[in-house]
């Protein structure tokens, strides 16, 4: 068995105003693999992440983490396995100072000692920011933001990461930095993003949403290339498979 | 708004203040709160008419400045800014209170006047005083001591959830009153209607925002009640620094320095 697998099935979600969200969704990610899920604004990209780490819970459909229903019963595990690293690093990043939130897991997890010692310094070291350990949230730039929100859930060393947005509000150094990091990662991931050329980079599969619906799944590239596909989800070819707007070329 | 910023740019200086590397800095965190402590008791249970006595209180705030090297002007300033307050509160003293309590010169000086002096010097010392703390010790520390010292631990995270999103809710409340602003062309715009859907909508933004990081606390574990920091044993100059400290502010607060010198001196002179 492994707790790498995301398996969802026939998930449908309805919000309480009678929007129906997310119709039909069925696609698995399997061990190690890296999937975005993208979308125009409003097509369930978000709804759908709430579900894998369960925020909310499946009416109807099912979500499986690692053969695993997603469950109130099954909730702390489902955690443990699914990181979560949210849109925007401020809703994450709640705790006084970096080393605490990044140590607020694995405490939570009842990790003590040496042991979370390691934890939290293994975990800010991947992200490149064991200098940043003692600030505050509040005193780092955007950048140092998202690599320290990273960091907070990679100290539970999760088998799953989800990602919302990773790349949104970066400069190109720090954008650059972070997809760098990203493709290290030997986790399964999901990420969800409008930045198509990170997609390019980090992403072999593609998962496009379009009004609550699975309209395609493949490989990236082939994807891409489908520009009435994207035309009719409101996408757009990313820029590096554009020809050049100088020459042409 | 602007000057909301500003006073938060303000809270962000004392925090990096406490940042420092001084003897002070080091102590227990508890330790110094609780110093603080007996400091603002002694000086709160004076009498209302206390004048002199309250003076060499004085000697604390200065001290801990000077060891531990924090801008004085600056720390001062901050002091001035509660003055408005306290003088709303103590500015009819003067005239409900008119019992000549002694004469300088040809002026008789009234109970309310001393009142109004008393009340201005106690503020004075109990927000220098708590300024000093703040800035050798660092808010998060300081909420972290008052649960040591028995304080429930909701308070201190009401605190803690306080302190971090302030910054995060200015910087929107900023941003929207500046957008406001740029499009009311140096008028009122619509004046008070236009405030209050913007707070209206500040409300609700910050609404979601608590959805999404106690969506975020519930991803990594949390159970209710934030993990403790580790804790410290206090070492011998945490407990001579409350022994000095307590010992000395009991001291002043049971015999009136001022008053035995004025004694004493007069006495001599005779």
């Amino acid at each position: 068995m492994s707790h790498h697998i995301i398996e969802i099935e026939h998930l449908r979600h309805v919000y309480p105003d009678g929007t129906e969200a997310l119709h039909d969704v069925t696609f698995s990610v399997t061990h190690g693999e890296s999937v975005a899920v993208i979308g125009a604004n409003g097509a369930g990209k978000s709804t759908l992440l709430a579900h894998l780490n369960g925020h909310l819970l499946s009416e109807s459909g099912e979500v499986r983490i690692g053969h695993v229903p997603v469950s109130r019963a099954s909730l702390d595990q489902v955690r443990r396995t699914v990181g979560m690293v949210f849109q925007d690093p401020d809703d994450q990043l709640f705790m006084p100072t970096v080393r605490e939130d990044v140590a607020f897991g694995p405490m939570n997890l009842g990790i003590t000692g040496e042991e979370l010692k390691r934890c939290v310094a293994d975990a800010l070291c991947r992200v490149d920011a064991e200098h940043l350990a003692e600030k505050a949230p509040y005193h780092l730039s955007a950048g140092e933001k998202r690599r320290v929100a990273i960091a907070t859930v990679l100290s539970m060393s999760p088998n799953v990461l989800v990602m919302d947005e990773p790349t949104n509000g970066l400069d190109p150094y720090a954008r650059r930095q972070l997809i760098g990091l990203l493709k290290d990662f030997r986790h399964s991931k999901i990420i969800t993003s409008h930045d198509l050329d990170m997609v390019l980079e980090v992403c072999e599969r593609t998962i496009v949403l379009s009004g609550g619906a699975v309209r395609a799944d493949g490989p990236t590239r082939e994807i891409f290339r489908d520009e009435r596909l994207l035309r009719e989800c409101r996408l757009e070819k990313p820029l590096s498979m554009q020809g050049c707007p100088v020459c042409g070329g | 708004m602007a000057s909301v910023h500003g006073a938060l740019l303000d809270l962000k200086r004392l925090d990096r203040l406490a940042g420092g590397d001084t003897v002070l800095h080091r102590l227990d965190p508890r330790a110094k709160v609780l110093a603080t402590l007996i400091f603002i008791l002694c000086v709160v249970s004076f009498g209302r008419y206390e004048l002199s006595a309250l003076v060499p209180f004085l000697i604390y705030p200065a001290v801990l400045i000077a060891i531990g090297r924090l801008p004085a002007g600056y720390l001062a300033s901050r002091v001035f800014l509660v003055f408005p307050f306290v003088v709303a509160v103590g500015i009819f003293n003067p005239f409900l209170d008119r019992e000549v309590l002694f004469r300088l010169g040809d002026i008789g000086v009234t109970g309310g006047w001393i009142s109004f002096a008393s009340i201005m010097l106690r503020t004075a010392l109990t927000v220098a005083a708590a300024l000093t703390l703040t800035a050798l010790t660092g808010f998060v520390p300081i909420c972290r001591a008052l649960v040591g010292l028995g304080m429930p631990k909701v308070f201190a995270m009401q605190l803690l959830f306080l302190y971090r999103y302030l910054f995060v809710l200015a910087d929107e409340g900023g941003r929207a009153a500046r957008a406001r602003e740029m499009r009311s062309f140096g008028g009122k715009g619509r004046g008070l209607a236009s405030y209050a859907p913007l707070l209206g909508h500040l409300l609700l933004r910050t609404w979601q925002r608590a959805e999404r990081t106690h969506m975020a606390m519930l991803a990594r574990g949390y159970n209710g009640m934030l993990p403790a920091a580790e804790s410290r044993r206090p070492g011998l100059s945490d407990f001579l620094f409350i022994l000095f400290w307590g010992g000395l502010l009991i001291t002043l607060r049971l015999c009136n320095l001022p008053r035995l010198l004025g004694a004493l001196v007069t006495g001599t002179l005779s």
